[in-house]
């Protein structure tokens, strides 16, 4: 018999359902809310009818055609914003000088709106593959190299030069002393990076490709389907927050798990 | 066996002089203890010494050609927080010295804290962990910051004897910052004390007396008595010994009746 059981204590139910369940059910009430007040169905869907779209869509393979090939840009363009930023962000954080000559640089990167990255990526590589990439990584990698300058700022100088004095190999040093210290800023770059990642592309898709869930959102906005608008959004928000939820979360906690032993 | 030759160190911090052309010659295999007030600029010998510390005049030789294999025990235990004990020792070691590593947590009574994280760990276990590291490495110089400072007296009285063990044994050169005047009598075959203010050497003295030392012996008193009359002008340390000097003495007397 368990402890709690035995001292009659009342079992604390899990946050998930205490807090986040109920909040979720308050979101939908208000937008049911708000669309009965609208009373348009068209110009504000209730959750129920942009429910029944979005299964329409998922029937006729539409749906799940436009989350893989937004999915697949996604992960491309987070990969190559991942390793550039932290490259930059860590040569950044760890050379003085580096950071004198090119912190002028990033910021200006940082402030650069991504509408202009695009519109330029376009005009110059073309309306292709390669240009999207290339507009979504240019518009990312900043991120990521400023959350990883400010991780490599903050290493452990003492550690390091304790491995320096026993000789360790720089591979040890890497594996077992930097990416450690690292792994927080860059679950953290890699957190904001998918979040601003996906709506890049969205802007991406929407400006110059021939599929994907920003070009049909800009179809949708063309025939006014508001209830199509938000299907698809809705989607692939639910796969982006299950990429955190069972990816990057689990990887947290892996990571973090030694200061809470 | 490497010895070191300091050759005209001196080391400033803005406006201070810490050192001040400190030149020395350090005999391989030697037990060398540097005694002197906070401040005096002990730690930053061992880490010119080290190669830590850039910002010095002078000259740092080697009585070999090459460089020697170091081991250092710093001021701060300086475990890697997310590794166990035992992989904080095998992160120095190649990976089939497990066995070694656990050898030497048992000599600094860790046995059974192998397995554990350092935060799990207290101060003066995770001092011993750090010794137990350096003394892994198996140096050629083992640099000592004040190994045993936060240690319990009958612990750190029973890893002095280890050390000089240990030492007789492998006979590195060891060069070992402390405090405490009685210690470095106690473990040392020579003292080297660094005047405040000045930071030059103010006594180099050997001590050619055979181990285990009793504090009662007529030259062991003497030196002692040199050293605090030296020390008699030194400024009031920073932290709190965790035992006194004449504790420490009633401890060695105890240690001569159980060794």
């Amino acid at each position: 018999m368990k402890l709690a059981a035995v001292l009659d204590i009342p079992r604390q139910k899990p946050e998930w359902l205490r807090l986040k369940l109920p909040s979720f059910v308050a979101l939908l009430a208000l937008w049911q809310g708000a669309a009965m007040l609208i009373a348009d169905p068209v110009l504000f869907p209730t959750p129920w009818a942009t429910l029944e779209t979005g299964y329409q869509h998922l029937v006729t393979g539409e749906l799940l055609f436009s989350l893989t090939v937004t999915l697949a840009r996604v992960a491309v363009a987070f990969l190559f914003a991942m390793v550039l930023g932290s490259a930059i962000g860590i040569a950044l954080g760890r050379s003085q000088p580096m950071d004198a000559i090119f912190g002028g640089w990033l910021s200006i990167a940082l402030n650069m709106p991504a509408l202009v990255t695009i519109v330029l990526c376009y005009v110059w590589f073309g309306l292709s593959e390669t240009a999207a990439i290339i507009a979504v990584t240019i518009n990312k990698a900043p991120t990521v190299a400023a959350i990883m300058r400010e991780g490599a700022r903050a290493l452990d100088r003492q550690l390091i030069e304790t491995t320096q004095v026993f000789g360790v190999s720089r591979w040890k040093v890497l594996r077992y002393v930097v990416l450690p210290q690292l792994a927080p800023s860059f679950i953290a770059s890699a957190r904001a990076g998918l979040a601003l990642t996906w709506k890049i592309v969205l802007v991406v898709e929407l400006l110059g490709r021939p599929n994907g869930i920003g070009f049909q959102i800009r179809t949708f906005f063309n025939y006014f389907d508001i209830a199509g608008i938000l299907a698809y959004s809705l989607a692939f928000i639910a796969i982006v927050l299950a990429i955190e939820s069972f990816i990057l979360q689990p990887i947290e906690r892996r990571t973090g798990r030694w200061r809470t032993a | 066996m490497i010895g070191v030759r300091l050759e005209g160190i001196t080391r400033r911090f803005a406006e201070k002089t810490v050192l001040q052309d400190i030149s020395v010659a350090i005999e391989p295999g030697s037990f060398v203890t540097v005694v002197g007030p906070s401040g005096v600029g002990k730690t930053t010998l061992l880490r010119i010494i080290a190669g830590l510390d850039h910002g010095f005049e002078g000259g740092v030789a080697w009585s070999e050609d090459r460089k020697p294999k170091l081991g250092m025990v710093f001021q701060e235990p300086r475990l890697v927080p997310w590794l166990s004990v035992i992989d904080n020792l095998l992160l120095i070691a190649e990976p089939d010295a497990r066995a070694e590593a656990m050898a030497l947590l048992d000599l600094v009574e860790l046995q059974g804290s192998a397995d554990a994280l350092p935060r799990q760990l207290s101060g003066g276990m995770q001092r011993r962990a750090a010794l137990a590291r350096a003394l892994l490495a198996k140096p050629d110089l083992l640099l000592l910051d004040e190994p045993l400072i936060s240690l319990d007296s009958s612990c750190a009285e029973r890893l002095r004897a280890r050390l000089v063990a240990t030492w007789q044994a492998q006979h590195p050169t060891v060069i070992m910052v402390t405090h405490d005047l009685v210690e470095a009598v106690e473990l040392s075959s020579r003292v080297i004390a660094l005047a405040p203010e000045s930071g030059r050497i103010a006594l180099d003295r050997a001590i050619p007396l055979p181990h285990p030392r009793r504090m009662s012996d007529p030259a062991e008193a003497a030196l002692l008595g040199e050293l605090r009359d030296l020390a008699r002008d030194w400024p009031a340390p920073t932290h709190a010994p965790e035992e006194s000097e004449t504790q420490r003495e009633s401890n060695a007397g105890m240690r001569l009746l159980t060794i």
